[in-house]
């Protein structure tokens, strides 16, 4: 009994007082809103919410609900996050790698890059690819066309939309491609774990993910064209660019700001991951008659990507919350859209904030289970 | 009879405390804002972040505007100090929160007067100190001289969590155009994204366009286009639930609106005292009990007149003289052709 209580009773001490704080706040928060006849209730999420939203992936008007506003500021966080994401970790494992590079010139540079943009607050970046960089670009009226087709103006980039005709025709010939690839592979492992044979897979795979989608617009009856943006006149100086895609220049400034401040932080991670692997291990691979690009991919990596995704994650996880700082620049992101001007026309401050900070909980957790299973999968298979 | 005895103690005990509340609040009739305020020092103002004539701060940090002054008539007659004020810059996304929430006492920050503001989030409007109107500010060289010729693509610069973004949807909506809207959250980038060509046209309320093309790096390249697309009654706002303070700054508010009619002025104010309207004698507190209706002393007004003006010179102080709008415009007396109407002192 004794020793049940000493086990239990902090624990227990610790849950009141959880409950008690949470409850007082509630209760708190209650009464305040009562006296000024504040109402709490999710209701308003069904209401229209008649304001515009300027960029977004899914439909919408202000003639939809908050929800839908709601959801086109998730789309866009999730659409800045994910970009951010992929572009941070391909220049982060670049400069890492440039890092160790005997390279003088390559080593430094990486070095300097890192150094720079880490030690700058990122609002500050952000300000300054959205007020100083982007300021620099042409008016519409003025931009030259890259490759013809291309227009980086003040208003935006300005891309050729793609025109599609049996589009899912062409969707399902890469979808076979990569089952095709995945087959070969696992294949490919079972030949050689049981006859030691090698097969090229890498080139048969570029060949799949080439020739399939090939075949099916000789044979498959796909088309693509393309709609190149034109410019049209709205004033007597006002231009804009018509037709095609336009990527606000919000969108770009805050994915090169947040792409630039995290890749520094990977590239750490990175470098970090490589130089913690034994220099033991390269000469013993090398011993055994492994080629230089098997010493990397099957010796050097499996044991490097342990040390490197555990800080990674959390870095992705930055990135993801960072993002929320679109507001500044007007990138219409959950926070502008939902936790502003939703919440500034329906004055639901603890509904809207509660959401809004259970949104973030959910995408920061997401990753992070998607990260600590990919961290499970190449972890040390204890046999 | 000692059961009895018992009951009637409990009983006496009741009417005691009964009496004890009515008395109190006969008495004092103070509101908790007011008390707090009193015990503080000083009052407690949410403004802008910075709009001229409004609510602005100079490179000492001294707050000018007619939102300012306001707050500053209020700490005149409640504190007896003009200067007891302190000011605390909110953006549009934060200024509800921060009065409801009880970090200020009163939001003076060019704030439209709306049904679902007043009725919905626990907030109450005194009043209005500046009739408005939403319009549209675009560059001169554009060619652009009425809101007729806007296009299809245009792009509209402006600040989120203002009825602003709701008026430019029914605005444009109603014409079938289609827009871009781009909102920011400070005022001031909104003005840099406009400035440097990133939105072909600016909108916000009139007053407010005006005081930024003060601010923008060639005023004289841009005009405010004539339509104005809304009603926008701006005024300021305290929290629901306390109706001393509510009549305090509103009536501190309309102190001011009606010296000017009356023509009292901070210089003549003192000699106001010996008039032969009862009128002016009221309002300087020659007359009447007028402070004592809401706890204040009876020179309360003439504090407020002595100190921060009356309407009129706050106006020409802000707004006409700093070249922002020097045309009352609707924000005249009614005796002059305006909408400036409030009921009498007395």
């Amino acid at each position: 009994m004794n020793f049940k209580l000493k086990d239990l009773g902090p624990q227990l001490v610790t849950v009141i007082a959880v409950v008690l704080i949470f409850g007082f706040f509630t209760y708190n928060a209650q009464i305040n809103m009562e006296n000024r006849g504040i109402d709490f209730g999710y209701g308003f999420l069904s209401q229209e919410s008649s304001f515009d939203v300027q960029f977004s992936l899914i439909e919408y008007d202000g003639s939809h609900s908050y929800f839908r506003a709601y959801l086109v500021g998730l789309l866009n966080t999730i659409l800045v996050s994910v970009i951010g994401i992929i572009i941070a970790t391909i220049i982060g494992v670049i400069v890492g790698v440039a890092r160790l590079s005997p390279n003088y010139l390559i080593n430094k540079f990486a070095a300097y890059y890192v150094e720079f943009f880490r030690n700058i607050p990122l609002l500050l970046q952000i300000f300054f690819w959205y007020f100083a960089a982007l300021r620099a670009l042409p008016l519409p009226q003025d931009a030259e066309a890259i490759f013809g087709v291309f227009f980086l103006t003040i208003k935006g980039l300005y891309v050729p939309a793609f025109i599609w005709e049996n589009f899912n025709i062409f969707f399902y010939s890469i979808v076979a491609a990569i089952i095709a690839i995945i087959v070969i592979r696992f294949q490919a492992k079972k030949l050689q774990e049981t006859q030691g044979k090698q097969i090229p897979v890498f080139l048969i795979a570029i060949g799949l993910i080439f020739i399939l989608p090939l075949l099916s617009f000789l044979i498959g009856g796909v088309s693509l064209s393309f709609e190149i943006p034109k410019l049209k006149q709205l004033a007597a100086t006002s231009f804009v660019y018509d037709g095609g895609l336009s990527l606000p220049p919000e969108l770009i400034a805050l994915t090169l700001s947040l792409s630039l401040y995290t890749a520094t932080f990977i590239a750490e991670c990175v470098r970090a991951g490589i130089q913690g692997v034994g220099k033991g291990q390269k000469e013993a691979a090398a011993s055994i008659g492994l080629t230089p690009n098997q010493v990397l991919k099957l010796v050097i990596m499996p044991q490097a990507l342990r040390i490197i995704i555990p800080p990674t994650t959390n870095q992705y996880l930055n990135l993801t919350k960072n993002s929320s700082l679109a507001a500044a620049i007007a990138y219409p992101d959950l926070v502008l859209v939902f936790a502003g001007t939703a919440l500034m026309q329906t004055g639901k401050a603890i509904e809207i904030v509660s959401i809004t900070m259970f949104t973030y909980l959910s995408l920061s957790i997401s990753i992070s289970i998607l990260m600590n299973w990919y961290n499970k999968k190449i972890a040390i298979q204890e046999k | 009879m000692f059961k009895y005895l018992k009951q009637l103690t409990s009983l006496v005990a009741m009417v005691a405390v009964l009496f004890a509340f009515t008395t109190e609040s006969m008495a004092a009739k103070k509101s908790k804002t007011l008390k707090n305020t009193q015990k503080k020092g000083f009052v407690r103002c949410g403004v802008s972040q910075g709009l001229p004539g409004f609510s602005n701060a100079d490179a000492a940090g001294n707050w000018t505007g007619v939102d300012v002054d306001v707050c500053r008539a209020v700490a005149a007659a409640v504190l007896g100090d003009a200067n007891k004020v302190k000011f605390t810059p909110l953006s549009a996304k934060e200024r509800f929160t921060a009065l409801t929430s009880g970090e200020i006492d009163i939001l003076s920050r060019n704030t439209t007067w709306t049904l679902s503001r007043d009725a919905d989030i626990g907030l109450t409007f005194v009043g209005v100190n500046f009739y408005d109107g939403q319009g549209f500010m675009v560059r001169k060289s554009s060619g652009i001289t009425s809101v007729n010729q806007f296009k299809n693509g245009i792009s509209a610069c402006t600040n989120i969590g203002t009825t602003t973004e709701l008026n430019m949807r029914d605005f444009f909506n109603s014409r079938g155009i289609s827009y871009e809207p781009v909102a920011f959250e400070k005022a001031d980038e909104v003005v840099a994204a406009y400035d440097s060509g990133r939105c072909d046209t600016y909108t916000t309320d009139k007053s407010g366009l005006a005081a930024q093309r003060t601010k923008m790096s060639n005023p004289d390249e841009h005009i405010v286009l004539p339509e104005t697309i809304s009603k926008e009654p701006l005024g300021p706002v305290v929290r629901q639930g306390d109706s001393v303070w509510e009549d305090i700054v509103r009536w501190s508010l309309n102190a001011m609106i009606e010296a000017e009619e009356y023509g009292i002025t901070s210089s003549n104010a003192d000699s106001m005292k010996t008039s032969d309207n009862p009128a002016i004698k009221r309002l300087v507190g020659a007359e009447g009990e007028l402070g004592a209706a809401f706890g204040l002393d009876n020179e309360w007004s003439l504090r407020i007149i002595k100190q921060v003006g009356n309407y009129g010179e706050s106006y020409k102080r802000n707004i006409a003289d700093t070249g922002i709008l020097p045309d009352r415009g609707p924000n005249q007396l009614w005796t002059k052709g305006g909408i400036l109407y409030v009921p009498p002192a007395r």
